[in-house]
């Protein structure tokens, strides 16, 4: 082992006590942290991240196993392991109700860093994260990035030589997290370990060293660098497709010589077997424009491949819905409409006349960075707010006449599932299907299909809560289908989810447009905005571009860029409009 | 729409007794206080001690000394020596009471003179003290109308109705039935709705077909049911177990209890609309329920208070069923007698889910 | 690098100074604990103040005059002369009846038809009868001795009319002492104050360690070199001193506004209080620290604190009027001791022999529960 590393950990388990006997949270890990570079332990939800973050920091002790953190043990000498690792837990550990001074104060007095020493430090680390113009702000008042930069800059006081971060980049928009990684960059470069904790594996592909889990176990440790040498070849994306891409997808799944396939926009993204560089000939069989050319692997592709690869591509959920027939007088071009649509809380506009249609059968993605106004406009969509002025209509109906009737036709899903975790999955199922007007045989038959449909009889006594995340994903969608409606709409509907489940998710959804239903989502995750047939991008409240992504990201392809990818599009397409209005406030100020 | 209702009532109910913890929490208060409260919350004087400062030795006083030893009010007299015995037993209320007799008493009564003891009150304890002195009134009067053999022109029965012995529990578990409904109804109405909204399944309800209006009728029907689930329980065990009488009608106490919980049920969804969480909602409760308990008849009498806490006493939900309930188990109230009362709930039942109704649907609009 | 930093000390004054601020800095920014420890507290001692009154001073009772004779005139003069009691007549006990049933009345005196003439007569037969509301037992006490009372003035007018001095053949004579006046305030409001007390000392850090660990700062407090009394204090000591401005400014209504008299010292006011708080805080701070989620631990806060001290402290319901089992109970009610130390420094002033063993006690209690906090206070996330 190298004798420098920051930390030092061999066959280290952890059981909680509330765990079954069969159930680890940590099983026999292994782990060498080194200073200067970044490292990334990376895997889905409940992989075990945040409770070896945990052991690291001295706040819980392992059941068993070696452990040693700065030359420290953890758990006996807790105290000096407090005052040289920083460590920022997922909520940031912030006191909303202190100002940014304040929290950085209390930071320093507990960190006992003397007042000399502190003068230098504040100013440094407000320089570093940009925070001057806000140290008498409330931290509660700061937007998600800028909590996140104090909560570094809190964590980062008394010049720690371990850096723990846990998840930092959980709900922040993708420029915020731009930012917070070329902080921790450059904090690295200057000699500091750094574990950098996460659920998105794009972020753990830019990390140094990596640690890939998945239910408590280390499924790889190494550079990110060799997962995706492994996956070499096999990634291929197969463009120019004239028919449907989903049926193009759905039908590549099907076939054995591919492991996982996603959609970009117009293309569909494909990952091929060990050994293979060209898939079945069957899969591009009745597409003879398409052309097949081999990209570039990512880590996603290679977690993939080592937890056995995605879903088959077919939906038993969507045999069962029926296709959608759209009363006489709805217009198919504008099933979900927004007209204008404007919304004000006191002096602050946070959606600004925004107008689109989606047509039937299209899944409509509402994109932007935190506080821009797509939260807002989403639930103006779905009546849970009324708007200022303008129009929100459904299916022909406007929310504000008739919002009992508009609402029996949509089915809604939000970001953190909303299920009764003390309910079991099958009184969830029937209370669901109950306020939606269901009853009697249609009721019980419905329930016993979706349960069916979406693999839960074996979980039917479970209670909600107590669901592996995949099962609960299943479950929330089962219930916001239950009453068979037209219109989807899904508030970031896979966060935190291992990308396994999110493909599945996906195939559900791709099976369900096809049957006519019109989706409309909301995400953070750039890939999977890549599956919408069009894109609303929301800025300061209004809609700054809307189009398919493929046209998006045409717009900000350039010599320096010329394949640019979706986040690159978002990133450009903000900051575009930013120097706009920074040319129009000269003009005026001229 | 109605089997909708149905739908969003069984899942509360199966909520509130999805967990062992939730069936405790409303099983375990009931548990405690109805078997501490008929005990505990008692005005009754008993096991008190009486100290006597005796500073005659002649027969009459020794009599008397005897009588008011045996009184069932006082398990313990003490016997004091001096001035400085009777101020130190006061002083440090080591006993409620403290009865001076003269010297010259047993001289003066037996020469059929009249003659005056003392009772020393300790007033820190007034209430209980007062009781006491009566107690020893009505031994000397019994004393001296046997030693002096006066014949007063006419006498005094006084005779206790509803409840002959003053049984302070006949009292105590008719107003028990009220107040465990009112904890557990304002409970279940008020945290469940500030619960779906920390929770994020209240948007879920938002975005099904549900107008507010079903939905707060979701929340109360629970609310209402345990309220008179809970008030059967306590109703039955006062009957069974305390042999309290049940001299009224049970349809009219069902009655009574539904219109209460119906009211409480206001209140409670009022709380809920205006709480943002279950802690703000948590202290809404608090803040309602501590006043309606102590303004309610309950801990003292409504007619002792300055008036304007008669009035807030009139609008409080608790004061009138705890009359209805007193009257129902003691006095056989009937509609006639209850009328007032029942308006006066229903009334405050309108009241509160109007504007909680409005409150919520201001929400939903916003 | 190591070497830039100061050593490990297991206590440092700056970290506790540092803890103490942000804590009071929450306290003054929060406007749910300002409601707690200063709004509630004055609305609960108004309330407890003026509701729960025992002093019968309005009783109604009813007098049926069955007999219009002399005597039955005398005696319905002789009563209305009395200031507590307000009088209702009627002709006939069906009258009267119902206004008891509703509980308009408290008591029906009723002088029977033939009153006079027996009273003439002199064989001792003549009866008044008094029927007390059983359903209302205290104040049915009371009827029976204010009847009592208004028999004596009848005697006693009687007397006169005939020119001879009444003289009961024994009387007892009262002497109330402390609370000469004997306003059941007096004695109420010392008590609820300690009640007061409970609810802002248990209540409102039964909500402050939970608060930490649902926001999720306790993991990033728990990370850095604090130690465990540091904690510990730091959530004791702003809570301290913001119970003692709740106290101070109830005893000033209490005194000044209520007009309860204060005869004990301040000192020995400020001791008490001191000691009582070290259980309350104790208590509340043990249910946040064990239950980590606010909401159980307020409830916890009201089962545990708030209605044994309203219940069972001896503030409205005697100690020893209660079974054995419950009496036990009591003797770990906290505000039982606070209680009878109140009342005695209110009415009665520093008298040593109640308020030392109390005393006594109360340290007993706060070293109980704060060391049990202090036990199950844990510097990592596990036990």
């Amino acid at each position: 082992m190298d004798a420098s590393a920051a930390v030092r950990i061999k066959g280290l388990t952890h059981r909680y006590p509330e765990q079954k006997r069969d159930e680890q949270a940590l099983a026999d890990v292994d782990l060498t942290v080194r200073p200067g570079i970044i490292t990334g332990l990376a895997g889905p939800d409940g992989a075990g991240k945040t409770t070896l973050m945990r052991v690291m920091a001295g706040l819980l002790k392992a059941t068993k196993g070696e452990i040693e953190v700065v030359g420290l043990d953890p758990v006996r000498q807790a105290d000096a392991l407090h005052l040289r690792v920083g460590y920022m837990p997922q909520k940031f550990g912030l006191y909303e109700d202190l100002t940014v001074m304040e929290n950085l104060v209390l930071y320093a007095d507990l960190r006992g860093v003397g007042a000399e020493e502190r003068k230098a430090q504040f100013e440094r680390l407000l320089d570093f994260t940009d925070l001057h113009r806000f140290t008498k702000r409330l931290a509660g008042k700061l937007s998600g990035g800028m909590k996140q930069k104090l909560g570094l800059a809190c964590t980062l006081i008394g010049t720690p030589e371990l850096l723990l971060l846990d998840e930092p980049g959980v709900g922040v928009d993708p420029i915020s997290r731009r930012d917070l990684w070329r902080m921790v960059q450059s904090l690295a470069q200057g000699g500091m370990a750094v574990v950098w904790a996460t659920a998105y594996l794009d972020e753990a592909e830019l990390c140094d060293d990596l640690c890939l889990m998945n239910e408590g176990r280390v499924i790889f440790s190494g550079a990110p660098r060799e997962q995706k040498e492994r996956m070499q070849g096999r990634c291929i994306q197969v463009r120019d497709i004239a028919g449907n891409r989903r049926h193009f997808l759905r039908h590549a799944l099907g076939s054995p010589s591919v492991v996982d396939g996603v959609i970009q926009g117009e293309s569909v993204r494909l990952v091929l077997k060990e050994g293979l560089s060209e898939p079945d000939p069957g899969v591009l069989e009745g597409e003879p424009t398409a052309r097949v050319v081999t990209v570039e692997p990512r880590l996603e592709d290679a977690f993939i491949d080592l937890v056995g690869g995605g879903p088959d591509g077919h939906s038993v959920l969507a045999d069962t819905m029926p296709l959608v027939d759209l009363p006489s007088g709805v217009d198919p071009q504008a099933v979900i409409r927004a007209h204008e649509l404007t919304r004000t809380f006191g002096d602050f506009t946070a959606t600004d006349h925004v107008t689109f249609d989606v047509k039937k059968g299209e899944i409509f993605g509402l994109l932007g960075p935190n506080g821009a106004g797509k939260s807002t406009t989403f639930r103006m969509m779905c009546g849970l707010l009324t708007p200022t002025s303008g129009d929100a209509e459904v299916m022909g109906i406007d929310f504000k006449r008739s919002a009992s009737e508009a609402r029996q036709k949509l089915g809604y899903m939000a970001q953190k599932f909303s299920l009764y975790g003390n309910l079991s999955v099958e009184r969830n199922l029937i209370f669901f299907s109950g306020i939606y007007g269901l009853k009697g045989r249609a009721q019980a038959d419905k329930v016993a299909q979706m349960m069916d449909s979406f693999d839960l009889t074996r979980y039917r006594r479970t209670n909600a809560g107590e669901l592996p995340l995949g099962f609960k994903q299943r479950l929330s969608l089962a219930c916001a289908l239950m009453h068979e409606p037209p219109l989807i709409f899904l508030d970031e509907p896979t966060s935190g989810v291992d990308p396994v489940t999110r493909r599945e998710f996906w195939v559900h959804i791709n099976a369900l447009v096809d049957k006519g239903v019109t989706v409309m989502v909301t995400t953070h995750f750039m890939d999977e905005a890549e599956y919408c047939d069009r894109i609303a991008l929301i800025y300061r409240g209004r809609m700054i571009a809307a189009g398919p992504p493929d046209q998006l990201k045409k717009a900000v392809a350039s010599e320096d860029l010329p394949d640019p990818t979706f986040e690159d599009a978002f990133i450009g397409l903000i900051q575009r409009d930013d120097q706009a209005r920074e040319v129009a406030e000269k003009d005026k100020a001229a | 729409m109605w089997n909708r209702i149905v739908a969003l009532i069984a899942k509360e109910l199966q909520q509130l007794f999805s967990t062992r913890r939730n069936i405790m929490l409303l099983l375990t208060p009931l548990v405690l206080q109805l078997a501490i409260f008929p005990f505990a919350t008692t005005l009754e004087l008993r096991n008190a001690t009486l100290s006597i400062l005796n500073e005659d030795s002649g027969a009459a006083s020794v009599e008397l000394v005897q009588r008011m030893a045996a009184a069932s009010a006082f398990t313990e007299v003490l016997s004091l020596y001096s001035e400085e015995d009777l101020e130190r037993v006061i002083d440090r209320q080591d006993a409620l009471l403290a009865i001076r007799i003269p010297p010259d008493f047993s001289r003066k009564v037996l020469a059929g003179e009249p003659v005056s003891l003392q009772a020393v009150i300790d007033g820190r304890r007034s209430n209980s003290a007062q009781i006491a002195y009566s107690y020893i009134q009505q031994i000397t009067n019994d004393f001296a109308e046997e030693r002096t053999g006066q014949v007063a022109p006419a006498k005094l029965i006084v005779r206790n109705l509803y409840n002959p012995n003053l049984d302070y529990r006949w009292f105590v578990l008719p107003s028990l039935v009220a107040i465990i409904a009112t904890v557990g109804c304002l409970l279940v109405t008020s945290l469940s709705l500030a619960r779906e909204r920390e929770e994020g399944t209240f948007d879920q309800l938002l975005v099904t077909p549900l107008t507010p209006a079903y939905i707060m009728l979701g929340k109360a029907v629970p609310g209402i049911l345990v309220a008179m689930a809970q008030g059967g329980i306590i109703s039955l065990a006062a009957v069974w177990l305390y042999g309290v009488p049940f001299t009224g009608t049970v349809w009219l106490l069902m009655l009574a209890t539904f219109a209460y919980a119906l009211a409480l049920s206001g209140v409670g969804l009022l709380l809920s609309a205006i709480s943002n969480s279950q802690q703000q909602a948590f202290l809404g409760v608090f803040c309602f329920m501590v006043p309606s308990v102590v303004l309610s008849g309950y801990l003292a009498p409504v007619e002792n208070m300055p008036t304007v806490l008669r009035w807030i006493s009139a609008i409080n939900p608790l004061t009138h069923f705890i009359e209805m309930a007193k009257g129902i188990f003691l006095k056989s109230y009937g509609l006639a007698e209850t009328q007032t009362s029942l308006l006066a709930l229903f009334g405050i039942a309108v009241v509160t889910l109007l504007v909680a109704h409005w409150v919520f649907w201001k929400q939903t609009k916003s | 690098m190591s070497l830039a930093h100061p050593p490990v000390a297991g206590f440092s004054w700056r970290r506790l100074r540092a803890l103490c601020v942000k804590e009071t800095r929450q306290i003054l920014r929060d406007p749910s604990s300002l409601l707690i420890a200063v709004i509630l507290p004055v609305m609960l001692l108004f309330i407890f103040g003026f509701g729960i009154s025992l002093d019968t001073n309005r009783l109604r009772i009813g007098v049926v005059m069955e007999d219009h004779g002399v005597e039955a005139v005398r005696f319905a003069a002789a009563a209305a002369g009395s200031p507590y009691i307000d009088l209702v007549f009627a002709n006939s006990y069906d009258e009267m009846e119902d206004s008891l049933v509703r509980g308009k009345v408290r008591g029906i005196i009723v002088i029977p038809q033939d009153f006079t003439a027996k009273v003439m007569e002199g064989s001792g037969d003549a009866a008044i009868q008094v029927l007390a509301d059983g359903a209302e037992p205290n104040t049915a006490n009371f009827v029976g001795s204010y009847a009592q009372g208004l028999f004596g003035n009848w005697l006693a007018a009687r007397a006169d009319a005939y020119g001879a001095e009444f003289h009961e053949p024994i009387a007892v004579e009262p002497r109330y002492w402390f609370n000469p006046t004997t306003v059941s305030r007096n004695y109420l409001i010392p008590g609820s104050i300690s009640v007061v007390m409970t609810i802002i000392g248990a209540l409102l850090t039964s909500l402050v360690v939970a608060r930490e660990w649902e926001r999720g700062t306790m993991e990033a407090l728990l990370a850095t070199p604090i130690s465990r009394t540091e904690l510990l204090l730091s959530k004791s000591l702003p809570y301290y001193g913001l119970a003692l401005i709740a106290m101070a400014i109830c005893v000033l209504i209490a005194i000044f506004i209520m007009n309860v008299p204060f005869r004990g010292s301040v000192l020995m006011l400020l001791l008490s209080t001191s000691l009582f708080l070290g259980s309350a805080l104790g208590l509340g701070l043990l249910l946040s620290t064990v239950t980590r989620n606010q909401f159980n631990a307020a409830q916890g806060a009201l089962n545990a604190a708030f209605l044994p001290a309203a219940l069972l402290s001896g503030l409205i319901f005697e100690i020893a009027s209660m079974p054995a089992f419950v009496q036990a109970v009591t003797l770990f009610v906290p505000a039982r001791y606070f209680v009878k130390i109140m009342q005695t420094l209110f009415q009665a002033g520093d008298i040593p022999s109640i308020v030392v063993p109390n005393l006594l006690f109360l340290l007993l209690s706060a070293i109980f529960w704060l060391g049990l906090t202090a036990w199950k206070t844990r510097r990592r996330l596990d036990g």
